[in-house]
């Protein structure tokens, strides 16, 4: 090939054998650029889509929420700089039992339904929450509930899987939890606050984690729980990564953000 | 083969490199929107989040 172009040689002076060498090398070159070019749009590519697209559902399911609140979860006022809690509460704390939530039937399946926020993960840790734990689920919309599993608030086990890598990896730092951690769930009922008892790792075959009583799987549902799962390791998924949490309260849309995550709401 | 799709570009060199250029994104842009897609449950990178469930 070096001595290919300076004589502006013909082409048709090439014996048959060296057109396939030169079309077979050129045809492996190709498919090595090709694989180079997977791998770039599959780590970094479908993370940038998938969070484009989970904004996107974030931002509508929020002004759903805020719509359904009456306005009262919407910014009040045009001065409410510094005050991340802008919204003017229409409840006061006693108007409402937060160990007792309103709840909803799961929806259609692929449909979004939550907010997700996660203080440890950063304030601007919002994730969509999707009914399904199929892949056109989770590599776009985040979070996937497990069909057939609680609700949240509901007793019983409100089971969530996402990606760790790819596709928005909504559960990347999963690692950094810590017991006493709390997780945050809004729906259109209002706000769930989760706090992590256990973080664990299990092979795949332990189906009892996202059962409705995880630690007496026999027994009956007693608690209101969540549960996430992704794989383990990093980059693998020979095992499971588990978080499990228990609600300790709840309180309508009307009332407001809880105080850790009112600055995301906010925002 | 490169080569012999190049030359048998029309017009003149600088709009055959526009060409070409087009051309390759366009197949960039194909591998990315559908190919990747189909062939991404096969690759190493991507992991089951799940537990099986029935």
């Amino acid at each position: 090939m070096a001595a290919k172009q300076h004589t502006g040689t013909p082409p048709s002076s090439r014996s048959a054998g060296q057109w396939i060498i030169q079309i077979l090398g050129e045809l492996l070159i190709t498919v090595g650029f090709i694989l180079l070019l997977f791998v770039a749009w599959q780590l970094w590519w479908t993370n940038i889509s998938a969070n484009k697209a989970q904004d996107q559902a974030v931002d509508s399911l929020i002004q759903e929420f805020n719509a359904a609140a009456g306005g009262s979860g919407t910014q009040a006022a045009a001065g409410d700089s510094g005050d991340g809690a802008s919204s003017v509460p229409s409840l006061k704390p006693g108007d409402w039992d937060p160990t007792d939530p309103a709840t909803s039937a799961a929806p259609a399946y692929g449909e979004t339904f939550g907010v997700v926020y996660i203080p440890r993960f950063g304030e601007n840790y919002m994730r969509p929450t999707a009914e399904g734990t199929g892949t056109d689920v989770l590599d776009t919309l985040g979070l996937g509930h497990y069909e057939g599993t609680a609700m949240p608030g509901e007793v019983g086990n409100f089971a969530l899987a996402g990606h760790r890598q790819t596709n928005g990896a909504v559960l990347d730092r999963v690692e950094e939890l810590q017991e006493g951690d709390h997780i945050y769930v809004q729906t259109k009922d209002g706000y769930y606050t989760y706090t992590i008892y256990e973080t664990k790792i299990v092979l795949p075959s332990e189906v009892d984690v996202i059962a409705p009583n995880p630690d007496d799987p026999t027994g009956e549902a007693s608690q209101r729980l969540l549960t996430l799962t992704t794989c383990h390791p990093r980059y693998g998924d020979t095992e499971r990564y588990i978080v499990h949490a228990k609600m300790e309260n709840w309180q309508p849309l009307e009332a407001g953000a809880p105080a850790e995550i009112a600055n995301s709401v906010a925002s | 083969m490169y080569g012999w799709i190049f030359r048998h570009l029309p017009g003149p060199l600088w709009l055959r490199i526009i060409i070409a250029l087009a051309l390759i994104l366009l197949v960039v842009w194909c591998l990315m929107e559908y190919v990747f897609p189909a062939v991404e449950q096969y690759s190493p990178f991507y992991r089951d989040v799940t537990i099986p469930t029935e």
